[in-house]
């Protein structure tokens, strides 16, 4: 994701001195003030609204902070590890954490499904392919607010549209409330099951929400594949299910690994989806979800910092394998 | 029409072979192939479809039949319009006020936006100077930072410094989160920019600055424009600070902020909120559909912040 080639190009006029040396040349030393110049107003404000936040979250995840003395806290209060304390002994944390492990893994594993079963789907030109496309992406574009408003409405118990077909349709005895469920019994071919089914909504919504940002990203790879691989398969007699398994699979597999990571850092801290559907009841208590409660309900600041750093500590490692291993390769291909 | 092809050709054995495993999966996989367009097309769009029928429906009318799917001339209305727009002085729930904040909010974000990013990518990728690289980093760790965990230092700090409630401290949250992603599309696009057409122009005397606003600035003119796009939709879409920073003060909601607090409410019915969505999702359909391959350009260059 970084620059594609390393710039060692020469800038205008700029005479060819060594770069770094001690010894500038007026040039590359109006080069140096130009450059700063021009980035230091982002880099100010990023600074400030962004680093120095973070930084400040650290130091009160170790402070007992709450909303009510906020204005008499200072930057010397009484460090502690007690929030920590708090936060790993209380269950509601680690079953968070389990939660939101859950809906990240099988968010991101439907969204990356969908997204290449469509991306195959449409590989082919036909009448009318360009608005097809255009329309799978609405999903992921459209506001969140709006779709998980029209979401809840679908799912509505009295007059939602899915409970309404299924009693009179599928023969469902009662209206199933999808969303302030926490589980229920499904019999299938004889067998019983208990299923989250607040917790499976949720991650049904967020594939459907995301599976777009999937299926963009294979297009693009699947354009990319050159032609010829899948003609010499052809003629070599490979049906079409062997075509995909030796020859466009491996090829998208890397792209897949990239979107698995991206999707799946995205899913782990997202916040809007499972506060508008079901407002972290029923069993889908993610971390950010419970982060925000902490702050705004209870003024916590302190328990709600520790339990954000956990979850950040947690992403970081998922961001460090991704900058190491993945953005780079895909620098090269 | 690989059907036809296969049997012209007919290469291998098994493929003269009338039910060979070939035939047979190109014959199922056609099949397959447009149930599954059609699928497609049903699952993105009933949604909204079902957003558009609900809100030109009295609320009588859908809890007598939740299940119709279209709209008879008789039901028609849209009543629900004025009921949301309206300021709530005047009987309504005061969209109109929350649009013009959306669009305060959105259009200076970018506006904010591209005056830091336009001068930073350009910095980024055209002039070596010290800490170059650090930086790219820094705004690559940021855009993929959780904003959750922004979320409780900005509340705190802007509870204290009394800028919460304001529409200007979001904006300040919103640039600094958009300006790493705006600053990387751009870069990307000023590389693919020729180096040679500023050499001539620098030999021709011509200054730095001017080299910018006359050579770099015109080239990259699509590039901006889809990020403006872009930077408007995040903003316009955003939820979480919006929540934050303003759940207390009514007079500037944004629209989402607005739906979403609205539709906890009972007294007002849903087909009224439908409306609300309607006119929050609209703005964004059309500068998507209006704008739709510049943006699935700068969406799989910069990838969305979800």
């Amino acid at each position: 994701m970084n620059s594609r080639k390393p710039r060692e190009a020469p800038v205008p006029g700029a005479a060819p001195v060594p770069r770094g040396d001690r010894k500038m040349s007026p040039m590359a030393k109006a080069e140096q003030r130009a450059g700063l110049s021009l980035i230091t107003p982002t880099l100010i404000i990023v600074v400030v609204m962004i680093v120095v936040p973070i930084l400040w979250t650290i130091m009160l995840a170790f402070q007992q902070i709450r909303l009510l003395n906020l204005r008499t806290a200072g930057i010397l209060g009484n460090y502690s590890l007690s929030n920590f304390a708090e936060v790993f002994s209380s269950p509601g944390f680690l079953e968070a954490l389990i939660i939101t492990l859950v809906y990240s893994v099988a968010g991101t594993g439907l969204a990356i499904l969908f997204g290449l079963i469509a991306a195959l789907a449409l590989r082919k030109p036909f009448r009318g392919r360009t608005l097809v496309r255009a329309a799978t992406l609405i999903p992921y574009v459209a506001p969140i607010v709006a779709v998980t408003f029209v979401w809840t409405t679908m799912l509505n118990p009295q007059f939602g549209i899915i409970n309404h077909w299924g009693t009179e349709y599928l023969g469902w005895d009662r209206a199933v409330p999808f969303l302030s469920e926490r589980q229920r019994e499904v019999s299938f071919l004889g067998l019983t099951f208990t299923v989250p089914t607040a917790l499976l909504t949720v991650i049904a919504f967020e594939a459907w929400r995301s599976f777009p940002f999937a299926f963009l990203f294979l297009t693009a790879r699947l354009q990319a594949v050159p032609a010829s691989l899948d003609e010499a398969a052809r003629v070599d007699g490979a049906t079409p299910t062997q075509r995909f398994r030796y020859i466009l699979l491996p090829q998208l597999l890397p792209t897949i690994a990239v979107l698995s990571v991206l999707r799946f850092i995205w899913t782990f801290n997202s916040f809007d989806d499972i506060y508008l559907l079901t407002g972290g009841g029923a069993g889908t208590e993610v971390v950010a979800v419970r982060v925000y409660n902490f702050l705004t309900a209870r003024g916590d600041i302190g328990a709600a910092s520790a339990q954000a750093l956990v979850l950040a500590l947690i992403l970081a490692v998922f961001v460090g394998v991704y900058l190491k291993f993945f953005a780079k390769k895909e620098e090269v291909s | 029409m690989s059907t036809e092809m296969q049997t012209r050709n007919g290469h291998t054995a098994s493929s003269k072979r009338p039910w060979s495993r070939d035939r047979i999966e190109i014959l199922v996989l056609t099949w397959l192939r447009w149930i599954t367009i059609a699928l497609i097309l049903v699952v993105t769009l009933f949604p909204f479809y079902y957003m558009f029928i609900l809100s030109v429906r009295p609320i009588s009318g859908l809890l007598q039949d939740p299940g119709a799917l279209w709209i008879t001339a008789a039901e028609f209305s849209v009543d629900t319009y004025t009921a949301i727009l309206r300021s709530p002085s005047e009987g309504g729930q005061g969209f109109l006020i929350f649009m013009r904040n959306s669009a305060v909010v959105a259009l200076g974000t970018v506006f904010v936006t591209l005056l830091l990013s336009i001068p930073g990518s350009y910095a980024i990728s055209r002039l070596q100077f010290f800490g170059r690289n650090k930086i790219s980093g820094l705004f690559l760790a940021v855009y993929l930072f959780p904003s959750i965990l922004l979320a409780i230092p900005l509340f705190v700090f802007f509870t204290r410094i009394g800028l919460r409630g304001e529409l200007f401290g979001l904006l300040l949250v919103y640039v600094a989160q958009v300006v790493p992603v705006s600053i990387y599309m751009l870069r990307n696009y000023f590389e693919t920019i020729p180096m040679s057409l500023e050499e001539a122009a620098a030999i021709d005397g011509a200054s730095r600055l001017t080299i910018m606003r006359r050579i770099s600035l015109p080239l990259a003119m699509p590039a901006i424009i889809s990020n403006a796009l872009y930077i408007f939709m995040i903003a316009w879409n955003e939820f979480l600070f919006a929540l934050l920073f303003l759940v207390e003060s009514r007079e500037n909601w944004t629209v989402s902020l607005g739906l979403s607090q609205l539709a906890g409410s009972i007294e007002i019915p849903t087909t009224v909120l439908m409306a609300g969505s309607v006119v929050l999702t609209l703005p964004i359909i059309i500068i998507f559909f209006a704008a739709e391959r510049l943006l699935t350009e700068g969406l799989t260059a910069g990838a969305e912040k979800g």
